[in-house]
């Protein structure tokens, strides 16, 4: 049964969204011209927001550090570009809120060669300096959720991890930066991926992609060394496959228990990018300052896989792919299922930011909110088995607290059910707000 | 924002939908339904038609009449209310008046749906509970079958259905029992192949069980419908129907007399599986179906009724909640252990 279960290398429910990724899949990646004005904040990353080290006025090189780790869920930060800091001050984020953030105008003189150190002698550093290297580094999770990598890394006292598993899933409707990555710098992911397994004490290195990109899974296969402890797994398209614990079940056919870490079952999982960026710190000294990013969707006029300096303003991007197409709605930042949508066009690209997505009329107004009529269709594509349609009702009648019978916060907000909602009931958002309200209330109880 | 930027909206992902919406779902239904109505036009002529229009025109409004001002169109245009007409008059005998079908398709909106709350809100199928206000009311009216082709051809009309309100119902015409009513007061069995084909005095939607099946095999293959629900309904019946054939076979009907005939195929395919009304866990799909496929057939064999498919499927939406509340699927990740 076991056996038979791991050749189908899959995971329960999930949905089939149509993957839009002819847009960008064949376009290689190309480098953004730098620009005037870049904006930093200090929040780009799950956790505390970090310590900016500079002050206005002071000129900052490309790469050099200009903020430090807030804390320990935080990192550092540094600069994009070689300029001054103009400003250190609230900026409007992504959500239209103001948060930190760090202000730098380009030296349009300057040769915009990275402050890189030498290749750091990563084999001898002990486990707690290599964690503390990455985080000065300010890799985060570069598939979206931007969670720091070191924490992840810092694995407690006799917990084993066998499995380090390389997500190049990539999941998300029409994003293609994975798979651009995969296919231009293969040996830069399985240097970044041996440095992170024998850090690790691992005993294998697992890639996991999805059969849409079969010439990735090709030219990793080709660039592993005979010997190598390395696989690449081929897995079934069905979103949300790059969920880690789905891919985790996927893989090896294990479920990590409800509130457990990947740890728990002996298991690492980073995305590709982020196995790429550190790479190229501990190879090259390159601290993470830009990113691929995919520019695509119905609204855009030349779509493109791009490499963006962080805190370069969307308005930019968009520019270089020939602006915005008339009838544009809502600007996406991350994939269609579960990126945020942001407010204007001066929010610059951060750490997580996978994607700028365009989307016109067809994809926002025009849908109508129908009642609930039970159907099971969100029951049946929930990877979590919840049961949404209860969720969205408990929400709707402010019972909040009854949510927490139905598992609320087992929820991982990933839109399957949204996406599969006949009535177009906006599930995630109710499950969100609920949520929140009894995070908050939480909060002020204590 | 500089002035040339468009208007950003901020709607929530997911952005992307799979393209099924609830107007079109329940558009799904009623085309399932075309062959069973047409079957119904064919063996009952005009007569079909008055009925059915009368449900449907009942329906409609209600729908409109208890609508939000503003909501008017859209709660007709959601389909829903059309059909719950057309399956409150799918159950109706042919020569039923056209005032008490018109008076059934009120009911069934205004009470099986409007006063919970509309749609999605109800816990009893609407069409189901129009079905059984009348049956309530005019018991004779309700159990007066007619034997299919009248004498003229298709536009001839069953006198029934010109009987004005309140005026006794005129039985003049030729009577005829149906194959559930002949078994149970005369024992007498039907042949299988008039079931199957629908050549039977009935009500009007359930003389042809193979066209009733093509729909319920379109609507599958739309996923529109929970096959767990017949699946159960129609396993249950002919277990338990080869069990009591066991017993005695010359007392008890076949499982294949038991599948085809009566409302079971209606029931079991469009009713039961009334989204609104059954439940949303699979394992409540399974328990939810076997219990209705338990009654029909304890009312049928130990009733006073020759047919229960109604009552079955009432009393199960009754228990829907509770068989809901205690069948939630196993959350990922709970209930197992790291190792």
């Amino acid at each position: 049964m076991k056996a038979i279960r791991l050749l189908r290398r899959n995971f329960e429910h999930g949905v089939h969204p149509a993957h839009h990724k002819q847009q960008t899949e064949d376009l290689p990646i190309q480098r953004v011209p730098f620009v005037k004005d870049y904006v930093m904040p200090l929040g780009q990353h799950i956790g505390v927001p970090a310590r900016p080290v500079v002050a206005v006025g002071e000129r900052v090189r490309r790469g050099q550090l200009i903020a430090e780790p807030g804390g320990f869920v935080s990192t550092g930060l540094h600069s994009p570009v070689t300029g001054t800091v103009s400003e250190i001050g609230d900026f409007r984020g992504v959500d239209g809120r103001f948060a930190p953030a760090i202000g730098i105008e380009a030296d349009p003189f300057a040769t915009q060669q990275v402050d890189a150190g030498a290749a750091i002698d990563w084999q001898s550093l002990s486990l707690e300096k290599f964690i503390e290297a990455v985080q000065m580094a300010g890799i985060v999770g570069l598939g979206g959720a931007a969670f720091p990598s070191h924490v992840k890394l810092s694995v407690p006292d006799g917990v084993k991890i066998k499995h380090l598993l390389v997500n190049g899933a990539e999941c998300e409707p029409f994003l293609t930066t994975d798979h651009r990555l995969m296919l231009e710098r293969p040996e830069a992911l399985l240097e970044g991926a041996e440095i992170l397994r024998q850090k690790l004490g691992a005993e294998e290195t697992v890639i996991g992609v999805e059969i849409n990109k079969p010439d990735a899974i090709n030219i990793i296969r080709q660039h592993i060394q005979p010997g190598q402890p390395v696989r690449v797994v081929p897995l079934k398209v069905k979103y949300p496959q790059g969920a880690e614990k789905m891919m985790i079940k996927s893989v090896f056919g294990k479920e990590v228990p409800a509130g457990q870490l990947p740890r728990d079952v002996e298991v690492n999982v980073n995305n590709v990018g982020t196995i790429v960026a550190i790479a190229d710190y501990f190879l090259r000294g390159m601290p993470l300052i830009e990113r691929v990013v995919t520019v695509a969707g119905p609204g855009v006029t030349y779509p493109a896989n791009l490499i963006v300096p962080l805190g370069t303003p969307v308005r930019e991007v968009v520019r270089f792919c020939g602006g915005l197409k008339p009838g544009t709605r809502e600007i996406i930042m991350g994939g269609p299922m579960m990126g945020r949508p942001i407010a204007s066009l001066d929010v610059p690209i951060l750490k997580g930011c996978s994607g700028v997505l365009v989307f016109t009329e067809e994809q926002t107004v025009g849908r109508k909110e129908y009642p609930c009529i039970s159907c099971g269709r969100c029951l049946e594509a929930c990877p979590y088995f919840l049961n949404p349609s209860r969720l969205a009702r408990l929400s709707k009648a402010r019972m909040f607290d009854e949510m927490k019978e139905y598992h609320v916060f087992d929820c991982v907000e990933c839109g399957c059910c949204t996406f599969a909602c006949p009535s177009n009931i906006p599930i995630v958002q109710l499950i969100r707000t609920a949520k929140d309200d009894l995070t908050h209330r939480k909060e002020s109880e204590e | 924002m500089k002035k040339q930027d468009p208007d950003l909206l901020l709607f929530h992902a997911p952005l992307l939908r799979q393209g099924m919406t609830t107007p079109t779902a329940m558009r799904d239904v009623l085309y399932a339904l075309l062959p069973a109505t047409a079957a119904a036009l064919w063996f009952f002529g005009l007569s079909a038609v008055l009925v059915l229009g009368s449900c449907i025109a009942g329906a409609i409004l209600a729908e409109w009449l208890f609508a939000d001002r503003q909501a008017r169109g859209e709660s007709l245009r959601d389909a829903s209310g059309i059909l719950t007409g057309l399956l409150l008059g799918l159950t109706l005998p042919p020569g039923l008046p056209m005032w008490m079908a018109f008076l059934g398709g009120f009911v069934a909106i205004s009470i099986g749906k409007v006063i919970w709350g509309g749609l999605g809100h109800n816990l009893f199928n609407p069409a189901l509970l129009g079905r059984a206000f009348l049956l309530a009311t005019f018991p004779i009216a309700m159990t007066t079958w007619v034997p299919t082709g009248g004498d003229g051809g298709f536009l001839s009309i069953y006198p029934g259905n010109l009987a004005l309100p309140f005026m006794q119902v005129q039985v003049d015409g030729v009577t005829s029992a149906t194959p559930l009513g002949m078994l149970k007061f005369d024992h007498e069995l039907t042949p299988l192949t008039s079931l199957v084909f629908g050549n039977v005095s009935g009500s009007l939607g359930e003389t042809s069980g193979l066209l009733l099946l093509l729909g319920g095999v379109y609507l599958w293959l739309r996923r529109d419908l929970d096959w767990r629900i017949p699946v159960s309904i129609l396993l249950t019946v002919v277990i338990f129907s080869a069990c009591l054939g066991l017993v005695d076979a010359a007392r008890f009907p076949s499982p294949l007399f038991s599948v085809f005939s009566g409302g079971l195929l209606l029931g079991a395919i469009y009713m039961a599986t009334d989204p609104v009304t059954s439940p949303v866990t699979p394992r409540g799909a399974w328990i939810f179906g076997i219990g209705v496929g338990v009654l029909v057939m304890l009312i049928r064999i130990f009733g006073g009724l020759p047919e229960g498919v109604m009552y079955a499927i009432l009393l199960m939406n009754a228990a829907t909640p509770l068989i809901d509340r205690y069948t939630q699927p196993r959350v990922f990740g709970r209930g197992v252990d790291s190792k």
